[in-house]
C-alpha cells in the first residue's frame, strides 16, 4: 500500500521554487528521502502534513487529501522536526503525555503511551528531569517520542541524526529501522548524509531542486557491479605488477588505492587472478564482489553538492 | 544493521532489546473539543505552576494568598465591628477592590502571560502543535481562554470572599447579591482586557524576560499615569480630562463600565460621566478585547511550522 503519493507536486515561493512538478510514490517499511540542503525536503513535510499549501499539483498521505483533509492526516502521522522545539522547563515525561492528549488520546492512555514509548526509545529515569539539561542526543530521542506517542501509521522523521556523535547517530538509525521493521509504522526520514540512509532504507528517494532524481529500492543502488576488487602484498608496488600483469592477460584492470580493480568476464576471471599472483610471488590478500553505494549514484549523476558520509 | 535491506527486511523477533517489544494502540481516541479541553485544563493549571516545577508555583501563589488577605482582613473587620463603626456595606466596594489591588494583578499577569504565550514561541514548541490535528486558531484562542480565566480566578476569589463574608455580617443578600454577580461581570472583562494585552505583548516578544518586563511597564505606567492625570484633574476642577483618561489603562476603563452599567460605587478620583462617556467606556473595552484577540491570530498566521 502506498503511505504517500505526490502528482506534480510544486511550491514556489517569491524568489525560489521549493518543489518542482514532483512525482512520488512512497510505500511501507523504511523510505530515505535523501537531498542536499535546501533541495525541498522540509518544505515537502510541511506539505505532506497540510501546515503549507502546494502551489500546484496533488499529494495524498495514507489517503488523505493533503490539501482538504489536513486534520485527518495530522492525526494518523507523527512528525519530528529537523530544529530544536522542546520546552526546556518541561520534563520529557509530561512533555510527552501532554502531546499525546494533544494527538487525541486520553489522558490515561496518554500516560501509559508515553511511558511505552520514551522506553522505545531508550530514556530512562532522566525522563522527569527537564529537558533544558538533556544532552542533543536525549533530545533526539524525546523528539522522536512525541512522534510516537499517539502511535501513528506513518512517522516523518526530518534529520533525525542532525547534531549527533558517532554512537548516538548508530543508536538513532537502528531506532528508525526498527521503527519501520518491528513496530510496523511506516517511516519517511531525511538526511543529507547517504551512507546513514544506505543502511536502514528499504527503498531511497533523491530529491535535487525540488524534483525527483531517483526513486528505487536500495538493493538497486547498491547491485553488484561486475567488478572484482584484488588486494595483493608482498612488494611495495605489488597492486601494480598485478594490474599490469592482468591487462597483459586481456582483462580489464584499473587500481584502485593500492588495489586492483578487475571488470569480471566469466568464472575463468577468478582463476586468472589467482594464477597470475601466484606467478608474481605476491600474497593475495582479498578478493571482493564490488558493490555501489549510493553515494556513486551522485558521482555519476553529477549531484556533486550532496554530500557523501 | 551495516549490510543492508536483505537481513533487516525480515523483522526480527520483538522483545529483542526491551522486555516487551512495541504495543500498537487500539483504544479510543477523543475529538477536537475534548482536545481543546485538555490543552484550556493544562494552560490553567501552569498559569498557577500546577504541573509545572516547585519553584514556578511561588509567585502565583504567592500572589493569590496576597490578593486574598486584605479581603479576609476587611470581612474580619466587617464581622467583628459592625455595630461599633455603623457600617451597613463593605469597606471596600466590589468594584473598587481590583483597582486596589491592581499591581499585584499586573504582577500576575506579566509573569503568566510570557510563561504561557512565549515559551511556546521561543522553543519552537509550537511546531509540535501545528504538526497535531488542532488548528491554529484553536491554539491561540484556547491559550488565551487559559490565560483570562486564570486572570479571572485572581481577581474573582477576592471577591468571592469578600461577598460570603457581607452575608455573614447580614448585609442585606439582594443587595450584595447584585454588587457581586456586577463585579464578578467586571472582572471577567479585566480579565480578558488584561489578559488580551499581556498575551499579544507576550507573542510580540517571545523572549520570556523582555515580556515580563513590556507587560509590567505597560499595565503599571499606563495605570500610574492615568491615576495621576485623574488626580490633577480632580484638584484643577474636573473638567473631563480625567474622563478621557480613564480610557487608557485596563483597571480605569473596566472600573467605569461597571459604574455606567451597574451604577457601581467608584474608587476613581474623577469618575466617567455624561453620554459620549457612556458610550466610549463599553466601546473602548469591546476594541481592546476583540483587537487583541484579532491580533494574536494575525500574529500567528505568520509563525512557520
Amino acid at each position: 500500500m502506498l503511505v504517500i503519493e505526490t502528482a506534480a507536486l510544486s511550491k514556489r515561493y517569491p524568489r525560489v521554487t521549493a518543489l518542482d512538478e514532483l512525482d512520488m510514490n512512497v510505500g511501507e517499511g523504511v523510505t530515505g528521502l535523501v537531498g542536499a540542503n535546501g533541495a525541498g525536503k522540509s518544505t515537502l513535510i510541511k506539505i505532506l502534513l497540510g501546515l503549507v499549501p502546494s502551489t500546484s499539483g496533488a499529494a495524498h498521505v495514507l489517503g488523505f487529501d493533503v490539501a482538504t483533509e489536513g486534520a485527518l492526516i495530522r492525526s494518523r502521522v507523527g512528525y519530528m522536526p529537523e530544529h530544536d522545539c522542546l520546552p526546556a522547563d518541561a520534563s520529557a515525561s509530561d512533555l510527552v503525555v501532554h502531546l499525546g492528549q494533544m494527538s487525541g488520546l486520553p489522558y490515561p492512555a496518554a500516560r501509559e503511551r508515553a511511558s511505552d514509548v520514551l522506553r522505545h526509545v531508550g530514556l530512562a529515569e532522566e525522563r522527569y528531569r527537564p529537558i533544558g539539561g538533556y544532552s542533543t542526543g536525549m533530545k533526539q530521542r524525546v523528539k522522536l517520542a512525541q512522534a510516537l506517542v499517539h502511535d501513528p501509521r506513518l512517522v516523518l522523521l526530518d534529520e533525525p541524526t542532525n547534531g549527533l556523535d558517532p554512537s548516538s547517530r548508530d543508536d538513532m538509525l537502528s531506532l528508525v529501522r526498527r521503527i519501520g521493521t518491528e513496530f510496523g509504522i511506516a517511516v519517511l526520514v531525511t538526511s543529507h548524509l547517504l551512507g546513514e540512509l544506505e543502511r536502514i532504507s528499504d527503498h531511497v528517494v533523491v530529491v535535487e531542486a525540488g524534483r525527483l532524481l531517483r526513486s528505487s529500492a536500495t538493493t538497486d543502488f547498491t547491485h553488484a557491479t561486475g567488478l572484482l576488487l584484488v588486494e595483493v602484498q608482498g612488494r611495495a608496488d605489488a597492486g601494480r605488477l598485478l594490474g599490469q600483469a592482468l591487462v597483459d592477460a586481456g582483462l580489464r584492470a584499473r587500481p584502485v588505492g593500492g588495489m586492483v580493480e578487475v571488470e569480471v568476464r566469466d568464472e575463468a576471471t577468478y582463476d586468472v587472478v589467482r594464477d597470475l599472483t601466484a606467478e608474481l610471488g605476491l600474497g593475495l590478500v582479498r578478493m571482493q564482489e564490488r558493490h555501489h553505494r549510493i553515494e556513486d549514484v551522485f558521482r555519476e549523476g553529477g549531484a556533486g553538492s550532496v554530500q557523501p558520509v | 544493521m551495516s549490510s543492508p535491506s536483505d537481513a533487516s527486511r525480515t523483522p526480527r523477533p520483538a522483545g529483542v532489546i526491551h522486555d516487551i517489544g512495541y504495543r500498537p494502540y487500539a483504544g479510543p481516541r477523543v475529538d477536537g473539543r475534548a482536545v481543546a479541553w485538555s490543552l484550556f485544563a493544562t494552560g490553567l493549571r501552569n498559569c498557577y505552576g500546577l504541573g509545572r516545577s516547585g519553584r514556578s508555583k511561588v509567585l502565583p501563589m504567592i500572589l493569590l494568598a496576597l490578593m486574598l488577605l486584605p479581603a479576609l482582613i476587611l470581612v474580619g473587620v466587617l464581622v467583628q465591628a459592625k455595630e461599633l463603626l455603623g457600617l451597613d456595606e463593605h469597606i471596600v466596594p466590589y468594584s473598587v477592590y481590583p483597582i486596589t489591588t491592581q499591581l499585584l494583578i499586573s504582577v500576575f499577569v506579566a509573569a503568566q502571560a510570557p510563561a504561557l504565550i512565549s515559551r511556546d514561541l521561543r522553543f519552537g514548541t509550537i511546531t509540535l502543535y501545528l504538526a497535531r490535528p488542532g488548528s491554529r486558531t484553536t491554539y491561540v484562542l484556547v491559550r488565551m481562554a487559559s490565560l483570562t480565566v486564570a486572570t479571572f480566578v485572581l481577581i474573582g476569589s477576592p471577591l468571592l470572599l469578600l461577598y460570603v463574608g457581607g452575608l455573614l455580617a447580614d448585609l442585606p443578600p439582594g443587595r450584595e447579591t447584585g454588587r457581586f454577580l456586577a463585579a464578578l461581570f467586571g472582572a471577567m472583562l479585566l480579565a480578558a482586557c488584561l489578559a488580551g494585552l499581556s498575551a499579544i505583548i507576550s507573542a510580540v516578544t517571545t523572549r520570556r524576560g523582555l515580556a515580563v518586563a513590556a507587560v509590567i511597564v505597560v499595565l503599571v505606567v499606563s495605570y500610574t499615569v492615568v491615576a495621576t492625570v485623574q488626580g490633577i484633574d480632580f484638584e484643577t476642577g474636573d473638567d473631563g480630562v480625567g474622563d478621557v483618561a480613564g480610557l487608557f489603562s485596563p483597571y480605569t476603563l473596566v472600573h467605569g463600565v461597571q459604574v455606567f452599567l451597574f451604577d457601581s460605587p467608584t474608587g476613581t478620583p474623577t469618575p466617567p460621566s455624561g453620554a459620549v462617556m457612556s458610550v466610549l467606556y463599553p466601546a473602548a473595552t469591546a476594541i481592546m478585547i476583540v483587537g487583541s484577540v484579532g491580533a494574536m491570530l494575525w500574529r500567528y498566521r505568520k509563525v512557520t511550522a
